[in-house]
């Protein structure tokens, strides 16, 4: 059974690692939709050497261990763990998130943007007001999923040791001499996290798709 | 930074070394998850009772768990109840666990992506209903599934570097290994590591898109 003495006693520790990761997850959320739009618009605006350089980004980094991004910023820029690794983080997901917002906007129709333009919008004004409203219905489920890979993918702090969840883990089961239950209760305070997330997607993608 | 120092023959060597390591678990793991996976999403699929909805809490569980975690329970928690894993061993088996949970998932959804009119045309000709998932739905849902199970691999071969935690000897490891000696060499060998796991997973990728654009 198991000993739930290991999680009143160190609930402090818990919580603390538990606070890091939703911080840590949130920043690299927010600014990793900021870069990953950026980019996106980098790979679809009709300026050729804007769109290798996006290519470039996306491909390089989608194609790399999330670890050694993180070993970059913490051993070669020397920043704290939890710096470096909610960096990592940032750039890691917003190539994914680049990806899913590109191929959103490629989804709609060609039509629409000849249509909004020969009705005598600009670019950026068909852009705006007629191919994003559609292209955001389509991305928003593949964002959520980015966002629950977001928060798993945060325990790679511990690596570094950037004090979120599992890193907390580590320091409670050097304390303790247990690992097994220990982790149990690591395992169940992402599940908190992430399930309800999963659920949340899966609602969205079902009533968006029933909305087509 | 020093590039020379760092790039010897023998930490070249070193180094691919490890990626052998990378590349033989990964792909034991992609193998044994896929026949996990395949069992799981068919069962899921099939709606066998009571055991498609102990599977669906099993993969729901996983699939929301970190690997990291999974990986360091599996070598550092487990032998507390009697279950002693080696290193290799113990990736091998974190990285099927969250891998079979993926891929449950890729093949489930392949498997409904196959039109209904298929399995009813299938029994209305006079085949059971595992002669039709066997004979009907599983080739045509197979090659829908490829795509997702390269890009699967894809990451399965970047995830692999997360077992420097229980010093499974791979590639990010041998890095580390090279680094350790030296902060001169840091810049190179991450490099250097970062461009061999570029060059097969890019190669990769291309591959699931040929693949996806050959479907469609």
């Amino acid at each position: 059974m198991l000993d739930f003495s290991i999680l009143t006693e160190n609930l402090d520790m818990y919580l603390l690692g538990f606070k890091n990761t939703i911080m840590s997850s949130l920043v690299a959320l927010i600014s990793s939709l900021i870069l990953g739009v950026l980019i996106a618009i980098m790979r679809i605006a009709p300026i050729k050497p804007l769109n290798w350089l996006g290519t470039a980004y996306v491909e390089f980094i989608r194609n790399i261990p999330l670890l050694i991004i993180t070993f970059f910023f913490f051993l070669g820029l020397k920043l704290s763990g939890l710096y470096a690794g909610t960096l990592a983080l940032t750039i890691y997901t917003s190539s994914f998130i680049a990806e899913a917002i590109r191929a959103g906007i490629l989804s709609v129709p060609k039509g629409q943007m000849e249509a909004a333009r020969s009705s005598g919008l600009t670019y950026g004004q068909a852009m705006r007001l007629v191919i994003l409203p559609q292209a955001v219905k389509i991305v928003i489920p593949p964002l959520g999923n980015q966002f629950i890979n977001l928060v798993k993918n945060s325990s790679i702090l511990a690596v570094v040791a950037g004090l979120d969840l599992m890193y907390h883990g580590d320091l409670i089961s050097s304390r303790t001499f247990v690992v097994f239950d220990v982790y149990i209760f690591v395992a169940a305070f992402y599940l908190i996290l992430t399930i309800p997330l999963s659920f949340g997607v899966g609602y969205l993608e079902k009533r968006l798709a029933k909305s087509n | 930074m020093d590039f020379a120092g760092a790039y010897t023959p023998d930490n070249l060597k070193f180094l691919l070394e490890g990626f052998w390591v990378t590349l033989q678990v990964a792909f034991i793991s992609i193998i044994l998850s896929f026949i996990i996976g395949g069992l799981v999403g068919i069962i899921r699929y099939a709606k066998v009772p009571v055991l498609s909805q102990i599977l669906a809490l099993i993969v729901e569980t996983v699939r929301n768990l970190p690997l990291l975690l999974i990986i360091f329970f599996t070598y550092f928690a487990l032998p507390e109840i009697r279950i002693k894993l080696e290193i290799i061993p113990a990736a091998i088996v974190a990285l099927t666990i969250f891998e079979s949970a993926m891929l449950s998932e890729v093949i489930r959804s392949g498997l409904k992506s196959i039109d209904k009119g298929q399995m009813e045309a299938a029994r209305s000709s006079g085949l059971s209903y595992t002669q039709a998932l066997i004979h009907i739905i599983l080739p045509q849902a197979l090659r829908r599934m490829v795509p997702p199970i390269v890009s699967q691999f894809i990451s399965l071969l970047k995830d692999t570097s997360l077992a420097v935690v229980i010093s499974l000897p791979e590639l990010t490891h041998h890095g580390q290994i090279i680094y350790g000696q030296s902060q001169k060499y840091l810049i190179p060998i991450l490099i250097l590591v970062a461009l061999m796991y570029f060059i097969v997973n890019y190669s990769l990728s291309l591959v699931a898109q040929r693949l996806e654009l050959k479907r469609t």
